[in-house]
């Protein structure tokens, strides 16, 4: 590890002396404990916070930083849940619901294949009456039309969903899925492990347990997964330290676990009484998240949650990773999000080098397409 | 702390952003050791738009006869400070283009005018406001600047600095006032004992030996005078502007910039944080790496606006910023001194 030699003099810098054990332990590869995340969320030395996260971002990554071009397409905002934090969920009958066929799916995909497209990222509500036949078909379509565009689909909470509708046990789910083309699973839907915050914000939304039983499965069946925190709601600190723990020890236990994304709330078009997350919070997120996940190969600052300017300077806080030219992202801007739409490829690039990074445009998988040198 | 070299300070563009932050919130720290962070409650008045400049950077201006071409009635202005006042304003910011038409005694009508009616101070005119108005009176700057401070200038603020290089001027607003005719109207103003702000607009065609030009400049005359408050640097925003092609400015690389200044400028006291063009949470994070005021809670701003900067902050968002980032929020007057803490 040639970052050690330069760790001693970081170390001397620290002007939180209480956080110097802990950096010790992350450069020794060890796991941090609850209390220690405590004491790194309450420090108030931002740079120490930043440089630890950035060192074991780079022991991990190198000096490298991602990107994706990818296409998200969302084939309902149908959704029988109901969450409460969430703006993009209608019901029946609204006059904004909206439901895609098979032939609008095809078209976005194809549309988003002749821009060079990786992959297709799909997420959406939970239908009241498609059959689980229909989540095939969209895979089977989509994959027949782009044999090598990756597709990553169906959050936890759309697979418990098909379990239920099918009868199917969630293995079985992910096994039909795969076969029809399912590559790999994002991560949302995981919001914060916590039984107090699900009974108030999403009752009807799949348990922790489950949520994390879900991508075990999938880990087991060799589909690689992302994974989430919604924060910035009415969540604690030590509520967000248990989520990270928790993913912790899952991915210790069945690894699969690509990314952790810590999602920032976006309070507006929702009934959530929160201010939307500050700057400092946002990035002490990214950096704890980074150091008490030692486990997970990647931190995203997924720049539509964040916004381009917290998400570049993110990358010198512990990520290694943008998303993507997300092209039409619609869950977060129903919320309010004020970023664009995409981010050219150049805009990324230069974002990343200008974080002082090498940007790496990566397949789904990490696998890197190219180095911008 | 020692004060740094243009040598030292081209170095720093190149050091880990995180260590540079700390060395300038250690600067910082040193010349503000009560942990406040100061904030305006005032308003941007812009007189006119109408400017004969026409620089390239600049989605403001019109020329006189254009169909969106604007000069405020006075009464429009008034009820604008009336605005400001109900608001718990203490402040105007008075600028404008470089009118064709308007001398010295349109302003010193105006800021007459204002000061028997309201108990409010003039942040107003710039350098290239000044400069031209001299020019167009026919005064020297001398007079000029007295003569407004009679009829009620309280103090100036620093735009229309861009980058204040030679090269970089000619290329980007050839039409405006030099970088010695800028340097001399503050040089001047301070003299009479009107204080003024600097700023910088960096992001566009400079490179870093210009932006260290730029802070020594500024240092140079501050030890002569003293008369600079604050220095405010922010990025360019190229949106419906002449060099709209420009790739705009990054959030790392206004920190850094930042973090330089606060380092480098060791004899002005106060470094402002440009939420309007970098948005609430760069603007917090901005606390730790230099800044330790959040400028003006500006009622209405309408110049980068036209440029595509669409970031609002009200007070109580401001307060709540500040407090969030661990410092005491303080609401201060135009010269800085603190009216109250939150």
């Amino acid at each position: 590890m040639g970052a050690f030699a330069e760790v001693e003099g970081v170390l001397d810098h620290f002007e939180d002396k209480a956080l110097i054990p802990i950096a010790e332990r992350v450069f020794e590869g060890r796991s941090l404990s609850f209390e220690d995340g405590l004491i790194l969320y309450r420090s108030r030395d931002l740079f120490a916070l930043g440089s630890m996260a950035d060192i074991l971002s780079r022991m991990i990554n190198g000096p490298y930083a991602y990107f994706v071009v990818n296409r998200h397409i969302n084939p309902t905002n149908l959704c029988v849940n109901q969450c409460r934090f969430c703006a993009f969920c209608r019901r029946r009958g609204d006059e904004d619901a909206y439901e895609l066929s098979i032939e609008e799916i095809l078209q976005k995909a194809q549309e988003a294949a002749a821009l060079g497209v990786r992959e297709f990222h799909i997420v959406g509500g939970l239908h009241p009456e498609w059959p689980f036949e229909y989540y095939i078909e969209i895979l089977r379509e989509l994959k027949k039309a782009h044999p090598r565009v990756h597709i990553k689909a169906y959050t936890a909470v759309e697979v418990e969903h098909m379990a239920r509708i099918s009868g199917l046990s969630i293995e079985e789910v992910l096994i039909q899925l795969r076969e029809a083309g399912l590559d790999s699973m994002p991560g949302g839907g995981a919001e914060v492990f916590s039984q107090r915050i699900r009974d108030a914000l999403c009752p009807k939304k799949t348990s922790s347990q489950d949520w994390l039983n879900i991508h075990m499965v999938a880990h087991r069946l060799g589909i690689k997964t992302n994974c989430t925190l919604l924060y910035g709601h009415i969540e604690t600190i030590e509520e967000r330290l248990r989520h990270l723990i928790l993913l912790r020890e899952a991915q210790e236990e069945a690894p699969g676990f690509l990314a952790f994304i810590p999602l920032a709330f976006h309070p507006e078009n929702t009934p959530i009484p929160a201010r939307g997350t500050s700057g400092i919070d946002d990035l002490k997120t990214v950096a704890v998240s980074r150091l008490m996940l030692h486990n997970i190969p990647h931190i995203k600052a997924y720049w539509v949650m964040l916004g381009e300017k917290t998400a570049q300077v993110a990358l010198t806080f512990g990520a290694d990773d943008l998303e993507g030219t997300v092209v039409e992202e619609k869950i977060t801007h129903m919320a309010g999000a004020l970023s664009p739409q995409a981010l050219p490829k150049r805009r990324l690039v230069h974002l990343i080098r200008r974080a002082g990074k090498i940007p790496v445009e990566r397949d789904a998988l990490y696998n890197c397409l190219r180095v911008y040198h | 702390m020692e004060r740094i070299g243009e040598e030292e300070a081209l170095a720093l563009f190149d050091e880990d952003l995180l260590s540079l932050g700390r060395r300038a919130y250690e600067a910082r720290r040193v010349l503000h050791p009560d942990n406040l962070v100061t904030f305006c409650v005032d308003r941007n008045i812009n007189y006119t738009n109408i400017c004969i400049s026409r620089c390239c950077f600049c989605a403001f201006w019109r020329d006189k006869g254009d169909s969106e071409a604007f000069l405020l009635p006075k009464v429009e202005i008034f009820k604008k400070i009336e605005e400001t006042i109900n608001l718990g304003g203490t402040s105007i910011l008075i600028q404008g283009g470089l009118h064709p038409d308007l001398e010295i005694g349109y302003f010193e009508d105006l800021f007459s005018s204002i000061k028997s009616r309201y108990p409010i101070h003039i942040h107003g005119l710039s350098p290239p406001e000044i400069w031209h108005i001299a020019r167009k009176s026919g005064l020297t700057l001398e007079d000029t600047i007295r003569r407004l401070k009679a009829a009620g200038l309280d103090s100036i603020p620093g735009g229309g600095a861009e980058i204040l290089s030679p090269r970089v001027r000619q290329r980007l607003s050839p039409n405006k006032v030099s970088v010695e005719g800028w340097l001399e109207v503050m040089e001047t103003a301070h003299r009479l004992g009107l204080k003024s702000t600097a700023t910088m607009m960096f992001g566009h065609i400079e490179g870093p030996g210009d932006i260290i030009e730029h802070l020594d400049r500024i240092r140079s005359l501050q030890d002569r005078t003293g008369g600079f408050t604050a220095f405010i640097p922010w990025t360019f925003q190229p949106l419906h502007t002449g060099l709209a092609h420009i790739e705009k400015a990054t959030a790392v690389d206004y920190l850094r910039v930042l973090a330089i200044s606060r380092i480098y400028l060791d004899n002005v006291p106060n470094v402002q944080a440009s939420w309007v063009t970098q948005g609430a949470k760069i603007a917090q994070l901005a606390l730790y790496f230099g800044a330790n005021d959040f400028g003006s809670t500006m009622i209405e701003e309408n110049v980068v606006a036209a440029a595509g900067a669409t970031f609002r902050m009200s007070r109580d968002e401001i307060i709540r910023c500040i407090k969030d980032a661990g410092f005491t929020p303080a609401q201060r007057d135009t010269l800085y001194r603190v009216i109250r803490t939150f």
